[in-house]
């Protein structure tokens, strides 16, 4: 009986064997891993598209590809870097592996619609990718599918849609699973306030999930049948308005944006109590706040259509919100600073990432301001200015977030130590790399360079130029980190059960966990975050 | 309400149902991307709805609909019979169910059929002669009864499947949350209808 509760969920692997055994789990903690790996198998595709997109602009005129392909990796760039990377990151990977850990629970509440979910993600993900070989070319229309074009273009957009669609279940069932798992699961004793932030903005994210998603959903579910049948909702000549479409995908694609970015809020809400050694400053400020921009981040899809035509008490009244949200964004940052003040700082990797985290998000957040105000978005609107505003924030917020959560929970979930020194280089490098590769584009925004153009004129030229060579040492930084972790899974030394010292209940159970998580069900008897 | 984790996952009673709720949210959430469609193109062309919606059948639409009630009813009627141990009865009310939604479809095959031989489909060249809001409002009529009769397809599926569990007994008087959400889902479908037949029969 021990020594069978004495191995870790890698030794159990339940009724299958080999693959099988990961691929038909139900244990969140292999689904957690399995998102993983196919998170970041996506994601070095779309970094590749990347990578190949900042060539061709490395000089005006042709450079590697024609203008038709460059428009196809600027579309599946973003589909990927959105759909398969972004939206199910950092709570289908860590969020699967962490939330039952940190709550006191075995499992999610639902580990057979977790597994299916998870289904749903590849096959999702292998259509989208199956759309790039297949039909008459990859699609050309921006992540964003707008009509008319998607509707008129001959290029394998159905396929690729419909992945998006399957993507969209899944990320729906993830965040009902959450939720349901928080209100029911919650160990003894583990009361609302006695949760730890992560789990609060997971539940955030959670019920943006439930109440965004199936809004994508029907918006693509339209654009197929349009594609199929026809019907004319989006065609002016049937009596249809391009505009609605723009609304409904917004209405989405909006809210998904705090889908992105609050579970990257929580984890490094969890990263900085442990290596400041000091209680969370403002806990119910946080725990608040992630509820509240979940809340406000439903009404203001509108600023993404403010030069496509809407009357302009909407563009004030959609100004005015976007604004508010900025609010308990704000309250974050200020609560992780504090947090910080007078604390014992150790400066180890997971808290380096964490706070050139808050440095990045800094710049995306308030760049975000200048495109909710309404004169200045006239004027940046479509610009480059956009591309460094959301890189900033989705990749210098969300994905560095990500590495940083992903370097907290290491050894939890691989019971292994990654070499710190390097660690803290490849950081060195992903962070001037980054801000060499995205802080032109704001200048190159301001004066007039479009976004999504194959060609450009000479005097954009420089600043391209920094830009793509900004874009070899972020894909440097990139592979330094990666070889660091992955590595470690193999030749790391023992990390022990709590090497940081944290105290939510994932440092009480031995790395990496068993079976089910714990040998007795702890029991709450005060805060997540029991320092200074 | 903590003390759920030591009784173990797999028998919260509670968490099926707040689980069987949020996926009903979802559905709503769904349905109400359609409604807004709907909304945003009736109060651009109230005339031309009005005059479209006058042209489907009112009886079928009627029929139709006192036909998903008293499904619903029979719905409720075994979930209530498994409760109390009629096994049998549950089976013959929920065998009857689905027997009314395949009725419902069958109308629905119906109406759509004498729409589509009189030429009024989407895209087609018959409905292209008629002015945009009639275009508009027959594609949604299409669009939006299309994609509630895929959802009654799937209910059926479901109580067909609750059938064959209760039948095992894997549904029974102590475990019948499976069956509580099919009927959960079954009156969402029902209620969904309830709001799609005076939008589209009613509005003339």
């Amino acid at each position: 009986m021990t020594a069978e509760e004495d191995i870790s969920f890698y030794g159990s692997r339940g009724r299958h064997k080999g693959v099988l055994s990961w691929i038909l789990s139900t244990d969140h903690k292999r689904i957690g891993l399995l998102y993983l790996t196919s998170i970041f198998g996506f994601f070095f595709v779309a970094v590749i598209f990347g990578v190949l997109m900042r060539l061709e602009l490395i000089a005006p005129g042709r450079t590697i590809m024609s203008a038709q392909t460059y428009n196809a990796v600027f579309t599946l760039h973003g589909v990927i870097m959105i759909f398969l990377f972004i939206i199910p990151g950092i709570p289908a990977s860590l969020g699967n592996f962490i939330l039952p850990l940190q709550i006191g629970a075995k499992d999610v509440a639902f580990p057979r619609i977790n597994l299916m979910s998870w289904w749903f993600y590849i096959s999702g993900g292998t259509a989208v990718l199956v759309s790039l070989f297949t039909g008459s070319g990859p699609p050309d229309t921006g992540w964003t599918f707008y009509v008319p074009y998607s509707i008129r273009t001959g290029t394998n957009v159905t396929l690729a849609v419909f992945g998006v669609f399957l993507l969209g279940v899944s990320s729906t069932l993830t965040g009902l699973n959450f939720v349901t798992t928080v209100h029911r699961l919650r160990a003894p004793g583990m009361k609302w306030f006695r949760m730890p932030l992560f789990i609060w903005s997971l539940y955030a994210t959670g019920w943006v999930q439930i109440l965004a998603t199936p809004v994508l959903a029907i918006t693509l579910l339209l654009l197929i049948a349009e594609r199929l049948f026809g019907f004319g909702f989006f065609d002016p000549s049937k009596g249809g308005d391009p505009l609605l479409f723009e609304h409904l995908f917004w209405i989405y694609s909006h809210p998904a944006v705090y889908i992105m970015i609050l579970p990257a809020m929580g984890a490094v809400t969890e990263i900085i109590p442990v290596f400041a050694r000091r209680t969370i400053f403002g806990y119910k400020a946080i725990a608040f706040s992630s509820l509240a921009i979940a809340a406000a981040g439903y009404l203001v899809w509108g600023h993404h259509m403010f030069t496509s035509g809407m009357s302009d008490i909407s563009k004030a009244v959609f100004s005015f919100l976007t604004f508010i949200v900025a609010i308990p964004s704000g309250i974050k940052v200020f609560n992780w600073v504090a947090s910080l003040y007078k604390g014992s700082i150790e400066l180890r990797s997971p808290l380096l990432y964490t706070v050139s985290f808050i440095f990045l998000f800094s710049i995306g957040g308030l760049t975000g301001l200048v495109n909710g105000a309404l004169a200045t978005n006239i004027y940046v609107h479509g610009t480059y200015f956009i591309v460094a505003h959301f890189h900033y924030t989705m990749f210098g917020g969300t994905a560095f977030a990500f590495f940083a959560a992903l370097h907290y929970w290491f050894p939890k979930i691989t019971g292994r130590m990654y070499r710190e020194a390097p660690a803290k280089n490849a950081l060195l490098v992903l962070f001037t790399g980054f801000n060499i590769l995205y802080f032109p584009m704001f200048i190159l925004g301001i004066e007039g360079m479009p976004r999504r153009y194959y060609d450009y004129l000479p005097q954009f030229h420089r600043d391209h130029l920094i830009s793509t060579i900004g874009s070899w040492i972020l894909v440097a930084g990139l592979i330094m980190m990666f070889y660091n972790l992955i590595r470690s899974v193999f030749k790391g030394d023992t990390a022990g059960d709590n090497p940081w010292g944290g105290s939510t209940l994932e440092w009480t159970t031995s790395s990496p966990p068993p079976h089910e998580n714990f040998k007795e069900v702890p029991v709450v008897t005060g805060g997540p975050y029991k320092f200074r | 309400m903590n003390n759920e984790n030591i009784i173990g996952h797999k028998t919260d009673y509670e968490g099926a149902k707040i689980g069987m709720w949020i996926f009903l949210f979802t559905e709503m959430v769904l349905f109400s991307g359609l409604f807004l469609l709907y909304s945003a193109y009736r109060s651009r062309y109230p005339e031309e709805f009005h005059s479209a919606a006058s042209e489907l059948n009112r009886f079928m639409g009627t029929f139709n609909t006192v036909i998903l009630l008293t499904s619903s009813l029979t719905m409720a009627l075994s979930i209530n019979s498994i409760r109390t141990g009629r096994k049998g009865m549950s089976l013959l009310l929920q065998s009857l169910t689905s027997f009314m939604g395949l009725i419902f479809l069958v109308n629905k095959y119906i109406e759509w059929s004498a729409k589509i031989s009189h030429g009024i489909y989407p895209d087609s060249p018959g409905l292209m002669k008629y002015g945009k809001g009639e275009i508009i409002f027959y594609g949604l009529y299409y669009l939006l009864t299309g994609i509630h009769g895929l959802h009654v397809l799937a209910g059926i599926v479901l109580i067909a499947v609750m059938i064959v569990l209760t039948n095992k007994d894997r549904v029974s008087s102590g475990r019948f949350v499976a069956l509580e959400n099919t009927g959960l889902y079954w009156h969402f479908v029902d209620i969904i209808w309830v709001f799609l037949f005076p939008l589209f029969y009613l509005i003339s």
